[in-house]
């Protein structure tokens, strides 16, 4: 173990010094879906904020109670300002609509016939509600607007909840070129692209595709593509430019990239992939977020011990119950180890599992049944429990820590609760911000 | 159907189910429709072709068969279905017809996927039996599955003639009818109850049957909340009962004395968490689903795993 790459050796993540670097104009939260991008884009926010910045986040799909708590979840598409943000600076937040930015896209660049025609169109209905890649695009756009208003010194973005974090710098040049395609030029100047030579067989086909199309999908149907095509003609070079442009602020300095996953093995196995990406694509990455991770504060006990000690207790509760009476025995102060005297010991009051469907009956020690030795073998089982999930997180965030041994890291504990309000916010940014304080070790509990 | 929210668990209860079904004996088609290739991984198996491969047999005398249905595909083979149209299929591939078709046509690829997954439930063999006893398909996510299931009725909408709408037509009445039903997979957090309430509703309003709530990943409650306050009011008597299973002296300072001010934490972290999960519970019971429940499983689910999910599903719906 000795010449393996620990997280614990990892250069740590200053989060505070990023956030005050006046340099720093975008940070882009990514990963994987669930790990709390959403949450560490807010959380990073109001501390931005509360230490002086004048800072908008632009948030994908918060969790319904963040979105109320901060009074963003009206869908107007366009940043409001977060009160109660002690000190001078400033923090707006908005929600993406990504059809509505869609939509705006389309009204700026088309007259208002035109305009209605496309935002009318079944076509373009289903590119603006759900058309894979959509979404990203959207936030990109978004994210190119809010820059370009220039009244904000810090823009932090959150990405999109797909399984991928790479999906998030894929997904808009993908939907460019397929806008920018060969059959949709096609569609909307076959002459021109016929009239070539060596293209005509181009021309045979799609005669023959609009025909049998038509015929698979109905003649309206076929129409509604080419107004469609027709409509959007305006706008095709419109899209790749900006989605080129977009793409290039990701890359310029002033961006950092945070990769944010929990210690789970496919989320930091996308994190993985995305800091290889990044520095393939010359993108700035500032670190990694780990977030969701767990401690304890008694973890010189181990697992094993934690567990046999359970069972030594569980003996003696058989031993002073004969009866199977869930009497309260008196504090104990009788030493040695009872041996068992049944077989297999059953386990009184302690649940076999959660897994009936109903919940309604309390499985687990209840205050009047529970003797001390019960409930201190439960605290045992717990504590075994903890363990083993800090070794499992130990081991996957050592096997990142081998592949990328330079990434700066910053640990933020899991919470009991969701992080719903500003406090809590507060609460996740302050842990963001003080690993990077912390000595080796895991976080505190 | 299996829907729910991402990284829920849908492709690994949607193979759970069909192991289940397969052990009682049926004779299961497990789909899946993303191009994720999410069965075969799970079933330690190399990648799926366009093509149903039996993948599991039971001692019971059904098995599971899988697919993985690929839109473009499925599109050639209507295309050549209806139009024998040989070579051409390559040249509309090539110039970019059946990708464009396929992504951006509204509804057509949700179309080909649910009407290939319908031609499977209603196929039969030549003796009038049905092909298979059940179909279990891994479904797109809570926020697309009222759309995915609902495009037929769209798509029948839109293409007012020819054999698309026909097809549409079709599917949409087996969707609709008692030999469908949309399971759901959800954790015992906010956003995936969340989702699932809202695709409850959604579902409903479509006309499309839900079928039972899974809770997967449920974690096991050691402690209860009563119990903790107990301890809290009785911390010395807790050191006592440590240290008589060998963890130290119980005397103020000493080792199992020290271990109950952490331990204590613990518990009340996971006491929050048990308060968290009964909102979250209620918020389940009040949809009045049948509702089943798997547990975590600490190591993940291998090949194994999967087998001891499936067993656990049979339990609960057979009880
Ligand atoms: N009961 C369980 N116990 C432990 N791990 C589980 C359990 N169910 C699922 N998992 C794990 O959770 C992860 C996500 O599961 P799965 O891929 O089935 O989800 P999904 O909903 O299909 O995800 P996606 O939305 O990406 O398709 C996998 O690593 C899987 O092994
Ligand atoms: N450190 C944490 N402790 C406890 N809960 C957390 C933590 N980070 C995130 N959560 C919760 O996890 C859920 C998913 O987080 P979210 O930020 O929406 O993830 P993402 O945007 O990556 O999909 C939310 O309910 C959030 O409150
Ligand atoms: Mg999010
Ligand atoms: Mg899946």
């Amino acid at each position: 173990m000795s010449t393996e790459q620990s997280l614990d050796q990892a250069p740590r993540l200053d989060v505070d010094a990023l956030l005050d670097d006046p340099e720093t104009r975008i940070i882009v939260c990514c990963g994987s879906g669930g790990v709390g991008k959403t949450t560490t884009a807010a959380a990073l926010g109001v501390r931005a904020a509360e230490r002086g910045r004048h800072a908008v986040v632009l948030t994908i799909d918060p969790a319904k109670r963040l979105a109320q708590s901060l009074g963003i979840a009206s869908l107007d598409n366009t940043p409001r300002r977060i009160k109660d943000i002690d000190g001078d600076g400033e923090l707006h937040a908005m929600m993406l609509d990504m059809k509505r930015t869609f939509d705006e896209i389309v009204e700026a660049h088309a007259d208002r016939d035109r305009a209605r025609a496309i935002l009318e169109n079944p076509f373009y209905q289903s590119l603006s509600a759900g058309f894979a890649g959509t979404q990203e695009y959207m936030a990109m756009e978004k994210l190119g607007q809010l820059r370009a208003r220039d009244e904000w010194d810090l823009i932090i973005v959150d990405t999109p909840p797909s399984r991928s974090a790479l999906d998030f710098l894929d997904a808009p040049q993908r939907l460019g070129s397929f806008l920018d395609g060969k059959f949709i030029r096609m569609l909307m100047a076959p002459a021109k692209v016929g009239g070539r030579a060596g293209m005509k067989f181009l021309n045979v086909g799609m005669s023959m595709m609009t025909g049998t199309l038509g015929k698979l999908l109905g003649a309206q149907l076929l129409r509604d593509v080419q107004t469609f095509v027709a409509a959007m003609d305006t706008m095709f070079g419109g899209f790749r430019t900006r989605a080129d442009a977009t793409y290039k602020l990701l890359q310029a300095p002033g961006t950092a990239f945070l990769v944010v996953a929990a210690p789970e093995r496919d989320a930091l196995r996308e994190a993985a992939f995305f800091v290889e990406r990044l520095a393939g694509d010359g993108m700035p990455l500032a670190g990694l977020v780990l977030n969701r991770v767990h401690g304890s504060g008694a973890d010189q006990l181990s697992a094993e011990r934690a567990l046999a000690a359970a069972e030594n207790l569980d003996e003696l509760g058989i031993v002073d119950q004969p009866g199977g009476q869930a009497g309260g025995r008196a504090t104990n102060d009788h030493g040695g180890t009872a041996s068992p005297e049944g077989a297999p010991a059953e386990r009184k009051d302690l649940p076999e599992q959660a897994d009936q469907s109903s919940a309604s009956a309390q499985p687990y020690p209840s205050a009047a049944t529970a003797p001390a030795d019960t409930v201190a073998a439960a605290l045992l089982r717990l504590h075994a429990e903890r363990m083993q999930l800090l070794a499992r997180e130990r081991r996957t965030r050592d096997r990142f820590a081998a592949l990328h041994p330079e990434v700066p890291v910053a640990q933020v504990a899991a919470l009991p609760g969701d992080v719903h309000d500003l406090a809590g916010l507060r609460d996740i940014a302050e842990r963001l911000a003080s690993d990077a304080a912390e000595s080796a070790g895991g976080p505190a509990a | 159907m299996v829907s729910g929210k991402g990284g829920t668990g849908k492709t690994t209860v949607a193979a759970a189910l069909a192991l289940a079904l397969a052990e009682e004996g049926k004779k299961t088609l497990l789909v899946e429709v993303e191009g994720r290739q999410g069965i075969a991984q799970l079933f330690e198996t190399e990648a799926l072709p366009y093509e149903e491969r039996r993948i599991a047999v039971s001692r019971q005398g059904g098995d599971v068969y899988a697919l993985a249905i690929d839109a473009e595909q499925a599109l050639l083979d209507y295309l050549q279905m209806f139009y024998r149209l040989g070579g051409a299929g390559r040249a509309l591939r090539k110039i970019g017809a059946i990708d464009f078709a396929t992504t951006i046509a509204p509804g057509v690829r949700d179309v080909l996927l649910t009407g290939k997954a319908c031609e499977a439930v209603r196929r039969r063999n030549k003796d009038g039996t049905a092909a298979y006893d059940a179909v279990v398909m891994d479904a797109p996510p809570t926020g697309r599955i009222a759309r995915f299931l609902g495009v037929n009725a769209e798509v029948a909408g839109l293409a007012k003639v020819g054999p698309i709408h026909k097809q549409a037509q079709a599917v949409m009445r087996v969707l609709q009818s008692s030999w469908t039903a949309v399971h759901l997979v959800t954790l015992l957090e906010e956003m995936p109850v969340q989702e699932t309430v809202d695709g409850v509703a959604e579902l409903r309003a479509a006309g499309l049957p839900v079928g039972a709530v899974i809770v997967n990943m449920v974690r096991p409650a050691l402690l209860g909340e009563a119990a903790l306050a107990g301890a809290e009011a009785d911390k010395p008597a807790i050191a006592r009962a440590l240290s008589q299973a060998g963890l130290g002296g119980a005397s103020r300072g000493a080792k199992a004395e020290r271990l109950v001010g952490p331990l204590l934490e613990q518990a009340r972290e996971h006491a929050a968490r048990l308060a968290l999960e009964r909102t979250e519970r209620a918020e389940i019971a009040a949809l009045g689903l049948p509702t089943h429940e798997l547990e975590l499983r600490a190591e993940g689910v291998d090949l194994a795993g999967l087998y001891t999910l499936a067993a656990e599903l049979r339990k609960q719906w057979n009880a």
